[in-house]
């Protein structure tokens, strides 16, 4: 797989601006963020100064300036009232480029990543937008070292997991940024035959889970009450051998779903957990 | 207008519900819940899923080479989805029928006064308020859809009772579609504040059986059994309100209290099941419609058997839910609609053709 490699994260190619709907001309002074991933790049490449507002899921760092803004159902409007330069945004419903485009602000738009490299990109990008080009490439050079560190460990070698998102069965399966994170440690996925159509994120149904029997089950949803004991409680897991091993792990949500500079504490967390559990 | 007593009106023509087409109905629950137990995403084997089928049964001992888990997928897995799949198919299409009768209006589902808004309103409250921490075993969002589907339906008829000049079924239809249109329009507003519940919000109004396991059954069954039991009991009643209110309250029949009864029973059970499984559409239209088209138009005969088979049509439509995209699953409601209205037409055309 050579997307979740190593691809060059420092090289000029990742501002050629394929994802840029203008070109940033000038330092922007005045940064909105309505993409939590985007908030933490920003922080981390120490643009921080330089964001005005952030969007109410942009939960981290704990110095970034919430606001009500948000980024699943942006209004034009409200955005404007903080007179960005820069608006960064990772979804864009329908009118919010063109609409921000209409008031003279330049939108940077950053989906979620498909693999590391996008991450590369984005950090770069938002390095070159702020002016911090060289923060940017030092970040991402942590990056880049801290998979390799985690990718060495092989902590999960030989271990099938599974990644629940919600608390009826969707989850992940390994070609997603998050399935290739979790490939880094050495782990397979138990999802992937339910994918055919390579969409990523499929729906599995109990019976199936409990007969792959996965030798860990990692929570993405422990944020909304689910926890080993919940797990245990459903009919017919009791007898999974991650149940009986006492392998049911909550990851953190915010976490497990971002792309950004966190991605490296994100797997620490999972190995420490898996690595904790092994002895 | 007043009645006219020599001519008897066709719905009061004595019609039987034959033992053969019980039998029948029997059989379609049977094989259904037999293909859900024995098929599945995880292949266990019919003859394996038998044999230990079997073992289940007091006095018999055999050995099906099940492993622990696979044993689990059967007994706690399967067994209690498809007897979840039976209570709610049944219900719902009961409910339906009983709806149709009761309103004398074909296109009358369980839903009609309000029970589906105002369940997906409960629930997304619930979702959205996190309420699931500190109730204990109790999974909040099945106990605040009931809270708000019977509070719809009570409001509905609070709203229904006041008409007016309008005939009471008329009164009362127009105040579910006013309630519910309510309901749909809190639930929208209170989902958008809170847009990372979405999903699961979505999931629920799409129906599910998937997480069911025996509490749910447990839950599920007293009202079930109790709400279908009244349904039965009125449903030589419904025959004679099938001759208008005026006609059916000069043969006797205390119209009021009738619906009433009825649209309780309906509402409760309805309630109850969609608490559990989320909102499946289409079932209280079909199947009461098929059965309709099929074995006669008597009550006395479609709500007995509309029991039967809309408990093996849900069953069935569950186990397709399940194959279709194995391992991945599909909504069930996606499936009762997808093959449900096909299916109809063909029995509407039939019928249409041999009249």
């Amino acid at each position: 797989m050579t997307g979740c490699g190593f691809d060059d994260p420092t090289g000029p190619a990742a501002l050629s601006g394929a994802m840029t709907t203008a070109p940033v001309a000038t330092v922007a002074q005045r940064v909105v963020s309505l993409s939590p991933t985007a908030t933490e790049i920003l922080f981390a490449i120490g643009a921080g100064k330089q964001v005005v507002a952030v969007d109410d899921q942009s939960n981290h760092p704990a110095g970034a300036p919430v606001t009500d803004l948000s980024g699943y159902t942006p209004n034009v409007e409200a955005i404007a009232s903080y007179d960005p330069d820069l608006v960064v945004a990772s979804y864009d419903p329908g009118d919010l480029v063109a609409g921000l485009e209409a008031l003279g602000v330049v939108t940077l738009l950053q989906p979620a990543a498909a693999t590391i490299a996008d991450t590369y990109d984005q950090v770069l990008e938002l390095g070159d937008a702020t002016g911090r080009i060289a923060e940017a490439v030092r970040v991402n050079q942590r990056i880049q070292a801290g998979l390799a560190e985690i990718a060495s460990s092989g902590a999960g070698g030989g271990l099938t997991y599974y990644h629940e998102v919600d608390n009826t069965f969707f989850t992940t399966t390994s070609s997603t940024f998050l399935g290739q994170l979790y490939g880094l440690l050495g782990l397979s996925n138990i999802a992937d035959p339910a994918d055919e159509a390579g969409f990523g994120w499929p729906q599995l149904s109990a019976e199936f889970i409990v007969d792959a029997d996965p030798d860990l089950v990692f929570l993405g949803n422990a944020a909304w009450g689910e926890s080993a004991e919940t797990v245990a409680d459903r009919p017919g897991w009791g007898a999974m051998t991650a149940v009986r091993n006492r392998r049911i792990i909550p990851v953190d949500t915010d976490m497990s779903g971002r792309w950004g500079p966190r991605v490296i504490e994100f797997l620490a967390e999972v190995r420490a957990a898996i690595e904790g559990h092994a002895g | 207008m007043t009645p006219t007593p020599p001519r008897e009106p066709p719905g009061l023509r004595p019609v039987s519900l034959h033992g053969w087409w019980l039998v029948f109905g029997l059989g379609a629950v049977g094989l259904a819940s037999m293909a859900g137990l024995v098929l599945g995403p995880a292949d266990l084997g019919v003859g394996r899923v038998l044999v230990e089928l079997a073992d289940g049964l007091p006095f018999l001992e055999f050995n099906s080479g099940l492993g622990e888990r696979q044993q689990a997928i059967v007994w706690e897995i399967r067994l209690p989805r498809v007897v979840l799949g039976l209570l709610v198919g049944a219900m719902l299409a009961t409910a339906g029928g009983a709806y149709q009768g009761v309103f004398r209006n074909p296109l009358a589902d369980p839903y009609l006064l309000g029970v589906a808004a105002g369940a997906g309103f409960g629930a997304t409250v619930a979702i959205v308020t996190g309420a699931g921490d500190g109730i204990g075993v109790l999974d909040p969002v099945p106990l605040a859809a009931f809270a708000g589907a019977l509070l719809a339906v009570a409001l509905t008829y609070l709203v229904g009772a006041t008409g007016g000049r309008l005939d009471p079924v008329t009164s009362l239809v127009l105040a579910g579609v006013a309630v519910a249109s309510f309901f749909t329009a809190v639930q929208t507003f209170v989902q958008q504040r809170e847009s990372e519940t979405i999903r699961q919000v979505y999931f629920f109004v799409l129906g599910q059986l998937r997480t069911a396991g025996w509490d749910e059954v447990v839950l599920l069954a007293p009202y079930t059994v109790a709400c279908l039991a009244v349904i039965l009991a009125v449903r030589r009643r419904l025959d004679v309100l099938g001759v208008g209110d005026e006609e059916a309250g000069a043969l006797g029949l205390e119209v009021r209290r009738m619906r009433l009864v009825t649209v309780v029973a309906a509402s409760l059970g309805t309630a109850a099941a969609v608490a559990v499984s989320g909102l499946i559409g289409f079932v209280g239209i079909i199947v009461p419609h098929t059965v309709r088209l099929i074995f006669g138009t008597s009550y006395r005969v479609i709500l007995p058997l509309t029991v039967l088979f809309g408990g093996a049509f849900l069953v069935a439509a569950d186990l397709v839910a399940r194959l279709v995209l194995q391992p991945a699953e599909i909504p069930i409601g996606v499936v009762t609609a997808f093959l449900g209205a096909p299916f109809f037409v063909v029995i509407l055309r039939g019928a249409r053709r041999a009249s």
